[in-house]
């Protein structure tokens, strides 16, 4: 196994006595004080999180004539400068390479943010379609990045760096100096709750975190709360409910598809369109505290028709919930289902998305 | 007086009398970390010692419980079904599971006392 990697924060999650486990190839926080009391801190007030793993790429060059616009389900070209946008990287068969997000810096500029699992091999594949490879660059090495989510993180940044990053709308970023430094600030996030994505120097980041740190009014938390938070409002993980087998239309999340535009993957996604479905992406509630957990089995009747692809306890809901890909037949809301796993059975109901839907994600 | 024997599978149980009051260490919940949920035993299960008596559930993961002795359940501890967090804050204490009618009280010689379920811990 290669040797895993580790954020420059890794000394100060070691300081704050985290609990520090393998994720992605990475040596990552799961939790500090709880995964709960982090979830509970980042519902109600904010979280800091470091997020140096991710892989960030840098495109310089035409857009259309470089080749960047095919590369994903939608188009860079049609984002705004100053704005971002979530979609696909797919292969021939229409399955999941990544999910990610393009900035587009400038009108011959982007930046690609990737999922650390999947970034080296991504880099790869979008090089390989690109005109000229030399037109993208691996800047994850160089570059850190803290998310800061919560209802009171607007007011915790503004203070800190003044009142430009309060007028950001949500999905816009824009380009400001921290610390003597370009950094870009985004409104983005993978918790449900008004947040700020910082991209900035790695050689900036422990100063960083150390000043936003310093707010009372936040505290750390680690992927254990991120996962927590991401699925109570529904977002989807790379690995868990999207992989290179499962396509978006499967995945549910056809609405960043762009089929107006030509992308790798869109002839076989438009053969699964007209032939139908074999599988869906279902939630679903539990009857009880019960998890859910990823591989569990989801029955209808007495027939297996599903696999449960992520799953938690919600304590916002105060039940278990999950997301499964499943026969279409089993889509309807309200359709009752059952959750196996060796002794364990729980009934469940397919239910909508967002699981919680109380968040200050748009305050 | 009443003792305290403990398992390998992080489990304690206190002896009075026939009456074995059984629950898991704080070893144990702090390993688990946020305990979402605890299926207790129906009260009239007869379990053998270190066979399934219930299942508890955390943020991270499940797990079962064994039955530190053998015996008949006959009560067990309700508010566990709503806050099952009290296993983090007093695993040892007010979050007891069940009390079990001990079937065979020569069964305790197979578990551990206070200081030898210490030295274990230290050896793992």
């Amino acid at each position: 196994m290669a040797q895993l990697r580790e954020t420059p924060l890794i000394q100060k999650h070691t300081e704050l006595g985290a609990l520090i486990a393998p994720f992605g190839g990475w040596n990552m926080p799961i939790q500090y004080e709880g995964i709960i009391a982090e979830h509970r801190w980042c519902r109600q007030k904010a979280a800091l999180f470091d997020i140096c793993h991710m892989g960030e790429f840098l495109y310089r060059g035409d857009i259309v004539s470089g080749g960047l616009d095919d590369v994903f389900t939608f188009s860079v070209a049609a984002i705004p400068v100053g704005r971002s946008k979530y979609g696909f990287l797919l292969n021939e068969q229409g399955g999941i390479i990544d999910d990610l997000i393009v900035f587009r810096l400038a009108s011959d500029e982007a930046m690609i943010v990737v999922n650390a699992a999947t970034a080296e091999n991504d880099f790869k594949i979008i090089s390989s379609r690109l005109k000229d490879p030399s037109l993208i660059t691996d800047i994850s090495a160089a570059t850190g990045k803290l998310d800061i989510q919560g209802p009171l993180s607007r007011d915790i940044l503004t203070s800190l760096f003044g009142s430009e990053i309060g007028t950001i709308p949500y999905f816009k970023f824009i380009k400001t100096d921290i610390l003597g430094s370009e950094a870009i600030v985004s409104r983005t996030g993978y918790t449900g709750e008004l947040g700020y994505e910082i991209f900035l120097p790695a050689a900036k980041v422990a100063e960083l975190w150390n000043l936003i740190a310093s707010d009372p009014g936040i505290k750390p938390a680690g992927l254990g709360a991120r996962d927590l938070l991401r699925l109570e409002v529904g977002y989807s993980l790379y690995g868990n409910d999207l992989d290179e087998t499962i396509s978006p239309l499967e995945a549910g999340l056809e609405m960043f598809v762009n089929f107006d535009k030509d992308f790798v993957g869109k002839d076989a996604l438009l053969r699964q369109k007209a032939a139908g479905g074999q599988r869906t992406r279902i939630a679903f509630r539990v009857g009880s505290r019960r998890s859910p957990r990823h591989h569990y089995e989801v029955w209808s009747g007495e027939e297996k028709a599903g696999t449960v692809t992520s799953g938690a306890f919600s304590p916002m809901l105060g039940c278990g919930i999950g997301l499964a890909l499943a026969d279409p037949k089993l889509a309807a809301i309200g359709t009752e289902i059952t959750v196996r796993h060796e002794n364990v059975s729980m009934a469940a109901v397919v239910c909508g998305l967002p699981f919680f839907d109380g968040g200050s994600l748009r305050n | 007086m009443p003792s305290t024997y403990y398992t390998k599978e992080h489990e304690w149980v206190k002896i009075e009398g026939n009456i074995a009051t059984v629950g898991i260490t704080d070893f144990a919940a702090h390993q688990l970390g946020d305990v979402t949920f605890v299926e207790l035993p129906a009260t009239g299960k007869s379990v053998k010692q270190f066979e399934v008596l219930c299942a508890i559930e955390s943020v991270k993961a499940a797990s079962d419980i064994y039955a530190p002795v053998s015996g008949k359940v006959v009560s067990v501890n309700e508010a566990l079904e709503t806050t099952p967090e009290i296993v983090n804050e007093s695993a040892e204490a007010a979050a007891w599971m069940a009390c079990l009618e001990m079937a065979d009280s020569s069964e305790v010689n197979k578990l551990m006392s206070r200081e030898q379920y210490d030295e274990f811990l230290k050896g793992l």
